[in-house]
């Protein structure tokens, strides 16, 4: 896991620094830079030194030390501004993922013991119809519902956009936060629902089931015991590249519509104006993240799957 | 007073509606099951001999299957059931075990967890006791170290260990009958006897009928005391091991004894086969369904051959066999 986190640096670094050709020094002062503040940033970053020399003092300016700055914000530092979308950002990914575990596993395994009837394809449509909205649009169309006139009457209660942090207010962040998260859930529902459908019904199939039901099983304990607890492997893996990269970044567009501050939307800002600092700080933390995610996964793989423990 | 028999199936047919018309699986299947007896079911693959006994279990969930006759088990016919009361029946008095032993069990329980799955779905006994009563089972199936092996994984188990603790558990709640679909089919050959020699035993032990689906004439004549032929959804010969073996009359039959390897028996002549492929039930010839492969069909083929049995109840579907010409 370090070792990986260790190349992602190494990588990233080298893309954004020894890229040949380009003067970092000029990319990190922004654009119409002077002398001086390219004599400052070349002198801060040791970028007249040799590579690894570089790449040891952008991650003390990064991690150690904390003082890396974004020229081109006019001096903002990169670090807290990062520090502060991380709660943001993880307040609506997992009150969202949340919604969609519990929307897509309880769907998901009640279209598949209802496969014989009008049910499942009422839930597989519905399913379509959630994957099938854009998060931008139905972020814009929440947004108009709850902001717009009817704020005065029916939604009063909702806040204004804008993310409150829990510590502030715990009823301001949960309300804040609940179109948000029903909105970048809907989608993550739709394809959980059908995933998890989809892998039960195969299941169904496997051998073990009819062994199941030979012993006198009844359907709803084939189907809970047996096909969903089986279904959970693959789920499992799913989430967790789907919450890392949420967590990582991806999220982008329900922050960006909603006005939370978070890591997607810092990453976009950082992007829009080429803040090489702040672009490669949340590179890494995104990585980060990624990596945790896969790291839990691997973990909960184990303890759901006996046939990947090695050793006892 | 007990009745004799344990099993009547009487004139079982199942069908499957598909889109090219009816398939029909299983014909007119008739026998009956005496209490302790060992019944072999031989045929090739595709010649229904397990979809009847799925037919017998109940566990044809097909929308688009058709089951008539009667199968009645220990008084009652249990086509007539429900799901609900087939289910009370199913594990507890009729137990199964199929045929291969490495995908017959959910990979993410214990041996124990099934095992105590199947004592506590049929009784309300303790987790502990249902528990100790698993580790007694493994050892009865020749388990070494239950205690241990009881908590593990089927994927920590081999295949004949698999199929002993499958058998286990099939047997755990003295089942009256034991439908065992080519339990050792999947294993080796040293393991199969081993696996035999268990069910015979373990059969004597809990007082079960026992119903052994095989095509494997070896097999048969291990286990079984009596012996059912089928062919493309009929039966074809049934009789008791003995007369079958000294004395096999359909075509058919006589074709799956010449086709065992024999040890004893002069090894530069080449191994019998049976010629053609197997009747496909989707495609059936008119009239006796073996007749395209058999060396004795003539002109009278072209008709179903009606089901005779002599006196010494061994019986057979063949014209030859009925006008004395095959003795």
């Amino acid at each position: 896991m370090v070792f990986v986190l260790f190349s992602i640096s190494v990588l990233v670094f080298l893309i954004f620094f020894a890229t040949p050709g380009v003067d970092p020094a000029a990319r990190i002062a922004g654009r119409n830079a002077d002398q001086l503040t390219l004599q400052q940033v070349r002198a801060t970053l040791d970028l007249d030194k040799p590579l690894p020399i570089r790449y040891l003092s952008m991650m003390n300016h990064l991690f150690i030390e904390r003082d890396l700055t974004s020229y081109v914000n006019r001096g903002a530092e990169v670090w807290p501004q990062v520090t502060q979308a991380i709660p943001a950002t993880l307040s609506l990914v997992f009150g969202a993922a949340i919604i969609w575990l519990i929307l897509g596993l309880g769907l998901g395994i009640y279209a598949a013991g209802m496969r014989k009837s009008w049910i499942d394809p009422a839930i597989g449509i519905l399913g379509i119809i959630g994957v099938s909205l854009p998060v931008y649009w139905l972020g814009e169309v929440v947004n108009l519902v709850t902001q717009g006139k009817l704020h005065d009457t029916v939604f009063s209660w909702v806040p204004p956009l804008g993310y409150v942090p829990f510590t502030e207010s715990p009823t301001g962040w949960f309300l804040g936060l609940l179109f948000p998260w029903l909105t970048l859930s809907i989608l993550y529902a739709g394809i959980y629902i059908r995933v998890v459908r989809n892998e039960i019904v195969g299941l169904m199939q496997e051998d073990y089931i009819k062994t199941v039901r030979a012993k006198g099983a009844g359907d709803r304990r084939v189907l809970i015991k047996h096909a969903s607890r089986m279904s959970m492997i693959p789920v499992v893996s799913l989430f967790g590249l789907d919450f890392g990269a949420l967590v990582g970044g991806s999220a982008l567009l329900t922050e960006v519509v909603f006005g939370i501050q978070g890591i997607g939307r810092l990453t976009f800002t950082a992007l829009q104006n080429f803040d090489l600092p702040l672009i490669m700080a949340t590179v890494m933390y995104a990585a980060f993240f990624i990596v945790i995610a896969n790291a839990i996964v691997d973990v909960l793989y184990a303890w759901l799957d006996p046939r990947v423990r090695v050793g006892r | 007073m007990l009745a004799d028999n344990l099993l009547e199936v009487k004139n079982l047919s199942v069908s499957f509606k598909t889109r090219r018309g009816t398939v029909r699986a299983v014909r007119d299947l008739s026998f009956t099951l005496k209490r302790g007896e060992v019944l072999g079911i031989v045929g090739e693959s595709g010649s229904g001999k397990s979809v009847s006994m799925n037919a017998v279990m109940g566990l044809i969930q097909d929308q688009n299957a058709q089951i008539t006759g009667e199968v009645i088990f220990d008084g009652v016919d249990l086509l007539k059931k429900s799901d609900e009361e087939l289910r009370a029946i199913r594990g507890k008095d009729i137990a199964m075990v199929f045929q291969d032993p490495m995908t017959a069990l959910t990979p993410v329980y214990t041996i124990g967890w099934h095992i105590r799955e199947q004592i506590q779905l049929h009784s309300d006994i303790s987790n502990d006791a249902a528990y100790k009563r698993a580790i007694e089972l493994l050892e009865e199936v020749g388990i070494p170290d239950p205690d241990k092996r009881v908590d593990q994984y089927p994927h920590e188990f081999s295949g004949g260990m698999r199929q002993r603790a499958i058998i286990a558990m099939a047997l755990s709640l003295n089942p009256k009958l034991l439908i065992a679909d080519e339990p050792t089919t999947a294993l080796d050959v040293t393991i199969q006897a081993q696996i035999l020699e268990l069910l015979e035993r373990l059969r004597k032990s809990h007082n079960s009928s026992i119903i052994i689906i095989t095509h494997d004439m070896g097999v048969i004549s291990e286990l079984s005391s009596e012996v059912l032929v089928m062919y493309a959804g009929r039966m074809v010969e049934r009789s008791s091991k003995s007369s079958l073996f000294s004395n096999p009359r359909h075509p058919y039959t006589k074709g799956l004894m010449n086709s065992v390897p024999r040890v004893d028996r002069d090894r530069t002549s080449r191994l019998e086969t049976i010629a053609g492929q197997p009747a496909s039930i989707l495609n059936l010839p008119s009239g006796c369904a073996f007749r395209n492969r058999c060396p004795l069909a003539h002109a009278a083929c072209e008709e179903i051959p009606p089901f005779k049995s002599d006196v010494s109840d061994h019986g057979a579907a063949c014209f030859l066999v009925e006008a004395g010409a095959v003795r």
